[in-house]
């Protein structure tokens, strides 16, 4: 798939930017994000193939103006309701509750 | 679009993983201590010190070496060091004439049981575009010069097969003892976007 990921060899993306003693995780959320990889695996049973193949239909614009764990986010979800573990109108409604402080 | 921190709010962010967490608990898929385990494991057991064990035993023991650049995973089991993104391990030799760098030009594949979890420069969109393209620049941008007569070979990872480099031993440590050796590797050395310095 010829898509925005396929970064090699692309021009105009700037320095490669460093962080001096960078922490493994920049917050808690990426922790949980990090955490659900290997647990979502275990029970839904995909490979890092197909999990990268998910990362890869991030909308061009929104792939690049996103971080690394929310491209993570975007494969869960998207792998998790193809195969039936959880639907967009749960997640929706959950994120609706935890915005208003309901859950 | 240079900065890999740039991003929605960090509380959406949150949200969105909360409610996918707690959805899948509540269904019984995953276990909250067990995300809590992993997560403490590739934050503080794991990371750049399981590969500078490995250069530094592939520096003391030629037999160890061989093995390791015959059959990398393999030899990596030897030293407890396996298991999730370090199934299929190859190990690059840097020589007085070849310098290897490693990239994963299309994500972020990098090998965890010996390095850890990647820095976000290396998931970076500037460093998986330009090292391939022009990878002294980038080098040069890490403080690495290379003379004209050193070959530079950039090595494009996949989600099955991960890359270690092994630098060059550094002269004036042939005292040295492993741990000592050990000691010495950095995980930008291993990445290959940096020399080590004689120490």
């Amino acid at each position: 798939m010829n898509g925005i990921h396929d970064l090699g060899g692309m021009h105009g993306l700037g320095p490669v930017l460093r962080e001096d003693n960078e922490p493994v995780f920049h917050a808690d959320w990426e922790r949980r994000a990090f955490g659900l990889f290997a647990s979502t695996f275990v029970f839904a049973g995909y490979s890092v193939d197909e999990f990268r193949h998910a990362i890869e239909k991030i909308p061009p614009a929104h792939y690049l103006d996103s971080t690394y764990y929310e491209h993570w986010m975007f494969a869960f979800e998207e792998t998790l309701i193809k195969r039936g573990f959880v639907t967009r109108d749960e997640l929706d409604a959950r994120m609706a509750q935890l915005r208003a402080g309901e859950h | 679009m240079t900065s890999a921190h740039r991003s929605t709010p960090e509380s959406e962010a949150a949200i969105r993983v909360k409610a996918l967490e707690s959805l899948l608990t509540e269904k019984g898929l995953i276990d909250p201590k067990a995300l809590d385990a992993l997560v403490d494991t590739y934050e503080h057991k794991v990371g750049p010190r399981n590969g500078a064990k490995v250069v530094a035993r592939a520096w003391a023991d030629p037999a160890y070496k061989q093995r390791l650049l015959s059959d990398a995973t393999a030899a990596i089991k030897e030293l407890g060091f396996s298991g999730l993104q370090g199934e299929d391990m190859v190990v690059l030799e840097n020589t007085p004439d070849v310098h290897n760098v490693v990239v994963c030009t299309l994500c972020s594949c990098y090998p965890w049981p010996t390095l850890g979890l990647p820095p976000v420069w290396y998931k970076s969109a500037p460093y998986r575009a330009r090292v391939v393209s022009d990878p002294r620049g980038v080098l040069k941008e890490f403080g690495t010069e290379l003379p004209d007569t050193v070959e530079v070979r950039t090595w494009d990872t996949t989600a099955e097969l991960r890359y270690l480099v092994l630098p060059e031993r550094p002269p004036g440590t042939e005292g040295l003892n492993e741990d000592q050796l050990a000691a010495l590797v950095t995980r930008d050395s291993m990445i290959g976007v940096t020399r080590l310095p004689t120490p």
